[in-house]
């Protein structure tokens, strides 16, 4: 009898201590959201192991993971790239009935309509950023020159001249340089789409051959060479944040979410003298600026769904960004993600930037990255998932062409027969 | 040169000495320094020596992550692993020793050649038959994997050092009646101290510096130091003292270890190269 | 050997007093638990690698698996990054032998000597071989030789010279003296311990017979470290072969394939492309390669090492 009421109790209880396991990236965002998870624990009684891995290993673990149906995680963390695929494999859980009270509605549109497949959202945004030039007014001051609203990429060349002083461990301007889909391809792929050029046309015929991936791999590869700092194609989008923060840099194209760090004192050599605009232009607006969300989702193997879904109803909610920026400060929450981040006063008097970054990430169209119509969606990728393996492939072969190992021309015609031979092998195009 | 008790070649032998010994464990020292700096100052190796050491970097660390389980995982998929391996590999490694058939030449490269395959080639089915175990994050999967991939070591260690034992002894005792048991409990295994010892924490380094296996077959009750290491290797902003203290972290166990183990690993440690 | 002799003769004690005596059997037994445990360990995921190798499987590719014979295998072998791979992978063995044989042999040298606290230097003088592959790699890539902010180049600097690029401009050398660092310990240990071993008075002797430092080295120290520099080049080449986490922190494999070796050609297809078929084929590939230096090292190094 008692046992049987003790069963009972257990079975209504909702508040039954559960233990769920999340993966992560080690960016500063995340971590604070592991810091603070133990308000979310004491709240509900449920407890949280993390799993916290730098950005490739984790990508590698949790696609592992996911597409052996593996089942370690409860929550994983993904990108803008991966959340459409992986919905459409049907790896990932849809959520899209965590209730009125999450309000889907504070969501940009855009930044939803990326973690979504025919309508249906399968992972909640946690940060997004676009991307935009960052410069040192000091330096920009001292040559006498000053930045315009957008500048174009000649313009930037110019300036990347007139700062340029190795002597002093000063650089025209730095730039990622690491090859990688995620790395170096991040500035090749926006100056490529506002050159006019693209991954693929509308039959899926690679087109990394063309005339605007000439130009804008050429201009790349000269301004790294005659302005940019030693040691590039070592250096990912850390080791150049790095780089700005110790006032190496004199300009840097780069994603929005780094402004909160080179405006922070204690992260940052240059906080006093670091000012920003759009990122630059060539012919065309299109995919001149990156678009890109962290997000979290629940793996289809979790068994676990309802307290993964309330720990990602907290963390993606207005409330956590409210809390973070109360206990931890203002310029430190997670941005991008809602209407009404920017509506909080406390945020928009700690960061200059808030405004900036918000129409950039409303103004970029993963859609529509190019001048001409292409089939796939992403500024920076492809939604396919060959693009990991192409990305990766032609940014070597690019970092090889900056270290003078071959010349552009001899760069792009590999990674056009390689991204040939994917395609064919995938069946995109017939053989 | 070889002038012996001359205070000027002393001093000279000693310098030297010093300077090649502080040269090579240069890279240890520093990242030892950088622990205990700011970030900024981290960036400014102008301001090298001179620098106001702090603490901030093992208090983030350690509050960040729970050190003492990856260490304590660690620790125990290390040493279980080498016993095991030192349980298979013994008989082996005895047998090969002293009853050498044709095909043993070929069964001890072969062991080792093993060795040579990277791992990353037979990650997806490893895990996939790890998933039907269900030994996905577990040490038992981990220790096994450890034991495995130390094996080849262990048994050719034991052979190299089983090799330079006169067989005249083994043969008195067996001649007195001693059975396989008895040959090994008083005679091989009091003989072979110092090669266990050597082999165990030869081992055990191996183990505990693993890192592909750990970091892609384990999530969060298993992870071993390896797996923290991969928590600080490039995280986004200034972060060079803060790896810095992760990795002092992360080795200073071992190190340790290995400098009080290194009389017994220098003493077992010969592959039968000292004759 | 007093301590040794001493406790066989207290074994063969205790075996008199022993009753039980039994035969001696056949001992294949007692290899069989280790070689079954290998095979077991070699056999299951190699035959899968096998299977899959003959597929084309990708992880984030929903279409199926599908048979397709001999492609991957022509994929492999109609690019070149195969044989830059092999050729790399075969630079790191060569190279950090070389380094570490020569400069492992000056250094024992030096601490064979006399002088104060030389038992304590050549205990730290190992170090290097304790400390993981991920930290050494990134400690070594960040605060060393980081063109910018790193020591190097602050040194560099100070004497008037430029900053280099080391991953960009010399990614298999700045690697292989990574790896190089780490396995110095390693041959200190083993050089060190088999120059011990050599009679000190045999040196004396040489030298009283007017035989030049050189000489001595030459004709006696050598020799006497022909056996122990026949066990390093074997051990290395057996582990750096697959070596992987240094390239991975490093430089991944590039500029291009300037730094790419086996494990990593095949861990790009397995983890950056997740090309289970692909890297099935390198893994093939790699085993059948793993068997040939094997055979090589038979017929070389472990013949001398009388195996």
């Amino acid at each position: 009898m008692i046992a049987a009421v003790g069963l009972a109790a257990l079975a209504l209880s909702p508040a039954f201590a559960e233990e769920i396991t999340i993966a992560t990236v080690n960016n500063q965002d995340m971590v604070i959201m592991q810091e603070h998870s133990s308000v979310w624990e004491q709240k509900t009684g449920n407890t949280i192991n993390w799993l916290v891995l730098e950005e490739n290993v984790l990508r590698q673990r949790v696609t592992t993971d996911i597409s052996t149906n593996g089942g370690q995680f409860d929550i994983i963390t993904i990108g803008s790239y991966e959340a459409p695929i992986w919905g459409k494999n049907g790896w990932l859980l849809p959520v899209e009935d965590l209730g009125t009270q999450y309000d889907y509605a504070d969501i940009f549109e855009t930044v939803r309509k990326g973690l979504s497949v025919d309508g249906k959202i399968f992972a909640l945004p946690f940060y997004a950023e676009s991307s935009m030039t960052y410069y040192r007014r000091d330096l920009f001051e001292k040559a006498g020159i000053s930045m315009p609203n957008q500048p174009t990429y000649s313009q930037v060349a110019e300036f990347a001249a007139k700062i340029h002083d190795p002597d002093n461990k000063v650089y025209g301007i730095c730039l990622r340089g690491k090859p990688g889909s995620g790395e170096n391809m991040v500035p090749i792929m926006t100056s490529v789409n506002t050159h006019g050029g693209k991954w693929f046309d509308m039959t899926w015929n690679p087109q990394i051959n063309g005339e605007a991936w000439h130009k804008a791999v050429n201009l790349y590869v000269d301004l790294l060479n005659k302005y940019g700092p030693p040691g590039v194609t070592s250096n990912g989008y850390n080791e150049t944040r790095a780089l700005f923060a110790s006032g190496n840099c004199g300009m840097w194209i780069d994603a929005t979410v780094a402004a909160g760090y080179l405006f922070d004192p204690a992260e940052s050599k240059v906080a006093d003298t670091v000012a920003f605009t759009k990122a630059p232009v060539a012919d065309v607006p299109n995919g001149a600026a990156l678009q890109w969300a962290w997000a979290l989702a629940i793996p289809k193997s979790s068994i676990k769904t309802e307290v993964a879904k309330s720990f990602m109803a907290w963390a993606t909610s207005k409330e956590y960004i409210r809390e973070v920026g109360e206990k931890k400060g203002w310029i430190l929450i997670p941005p991008g993600t809602r209407k009404s981040t920017y509506d909080l006063a406390e945020y928009q008097k700690v960061a200059p930037f808030a405004n900036f970054v918000k129409d950039a990430i409303l103004s970029a169209d993963p859609t529509n990255p190019s001048k001409d119509p292409v089939p796939y969606t992403g500024i920076t990728y492809a939604s396919i998932p060959e693009y990991q393996s192409i990305g990766t492939e032609v940014g070597q072969q690019i970092a090889a062409a900056l270290t003078g190992q071959q010349t552009v021309a001899q760069a792009l015609a590999a990674g056009q027969a390689f991204t040939e031979k994917t395609m064919e092998q995938s069946g995109y195009l017939k053989k | 040169m070889e002038k012996r008790g001359t205070s000027s070649s002393t001093v000279l032998n000693f310098i030297a000495g010093w300077a090649a010994v502080i040269l090579l464990i240069f890279p240890i020292i520093w990242m030892f320094l950088t622990s205990f700096k700011t970030e900024i100052d981290a960036l400014s190796p102008e301001a090298s020596l001179i620098f106001q050491p702090t603490l901030d970097n093992y208090r983030t660390v350690l509050a960040r992550s729970n050190y003492l389980t990856f260490a304590l995982n660690s620790v125990y998929t290390s040493v279980a692993a080498t016993l095991l391996a030192l349980l298979v590999g013994f008989p082996a490694a005895y047998s090969m020793a002293f009853l050498p058939t044709a095909k043993t030449r070929q069964t001890l490269l072969w062991i080792l050649s093993t060795k040579m395959m990277p791992p990353v080639g037979v990650l997806v089915p490893i895990y996939i038959l790890y998933r039907d175990m269900g030994l996905i994050d577990s040490h038992l999967g981990l220790i096994l994997l450890f034991m495995f991939a130390n094996l080849p070591i262990v048994v050719w260690m034991l052979y190299s050092f089983f090799r330079d034992i006169p067989r005249d002894i083994l043969e008195a005792a067996r001649i007195d009646g001693a059975g396989l048991w008895e040959e090994f409990r008083y005679v091989l295994i009091p003989l072979s101290g110092p090669a266990l010892a050597s082999t165990a924490l030869l081992s055990i380094i191996l183990c505990w510096n693993e890192a592909f296996w750990s970091i892609n077959l384990t999530t969060t009750k298993a992870a071993t130091l390896a797996a923290f290491i991969a928590t600080y290797s490039a995280p986004q902003g200034l972060f060079w003292a803060k790896l810095s203290a992760a990795a002092v972290l992360a080795i200073a166990p071992v190190l340790v270890m290995g400098w009080i183990g290194q009389r017994h690993l220098v003493r077992g440690l010969t592959f039968g190269a000292v004759k | 050997m007093n301590s040794t002799s001493s406790a066989v003769q207290h074994g063969i004690a205790q075996m008199e007093s022993s009753t039980r005596a039994e035969s001696i059997g056949p001992k294949t037994y007692l290899v069989a638990p280790s070689v079954a445990v290998l095979l077991v360990w070699i056999t299951v995921p190699t035959v899968m690698t096998f299977w899959f190798s003959f597929q084309h499987y990708n992880l984030v590719n929903t279409a199926g698996r599908e048979f397709i014979g001999f492609a991957n295998y022509l994929y492999f072998f109609s690019s070149s990054s195969l044989t830059i791979a092999a050729l790399n992978s075969i630079y790191v063995v060569l190279g950090v032998i070389a380094i570490t044989v020569c400069l492992g042999i000056g250094l024992v040298l030096l601490l064979d000597r006399d002088f104060t606290g030389a038992r304590i230097a050549r205990v730290l003088a190992i170090s290097p071989f304790f400390v993981m592959p991920t930290v050494a790699a990134l400690i070594w890539k960040n605060l060393l030789l980081d063109p910018v902010n790193g020591l190097l180049a602050t040194v560099l600097g100070l004497v008037g010279l430029p900053a280099v690029d080391w991953f960009g401009t010399f990614p298999m050398f700045s690697i292989i003296v990574i790896i190089a660092w780490q396995w110095i310990g390693f041959s200190t240990l083993i050089l060190l311990t088999a120059l011990q071993s050599l009679d000190h008075e045999l040196k004396e002797a040489a030298a009283m017979d007017g035989a030049g430092a050189f000489a001595t080295f030459r004709f006696i120290v050598l020799p006497h470290l022909a056996r122990p520099i026949g066990i390093i080049v074997m051990i290395e080449t057996i582990f750096l072969l697959s070596v992987f986490a240094e390239i991975f922190v490093t430089t991944s494999g590039g500029p291009g394939l300037a730094s790419t070796n086996l494990s990593f050609l095949i861990y790009v297809q397995a983890l950056l492309r997740f090309d289970v078929g692909l890297a099935s084929t390198g893994g093939v590939i790699s085993i059948i390669l793993a068997n040939v230096v094997a055979y090589f090292l038979a017929k070389t190094v472990s013949r001398s090492l009388e195996i």
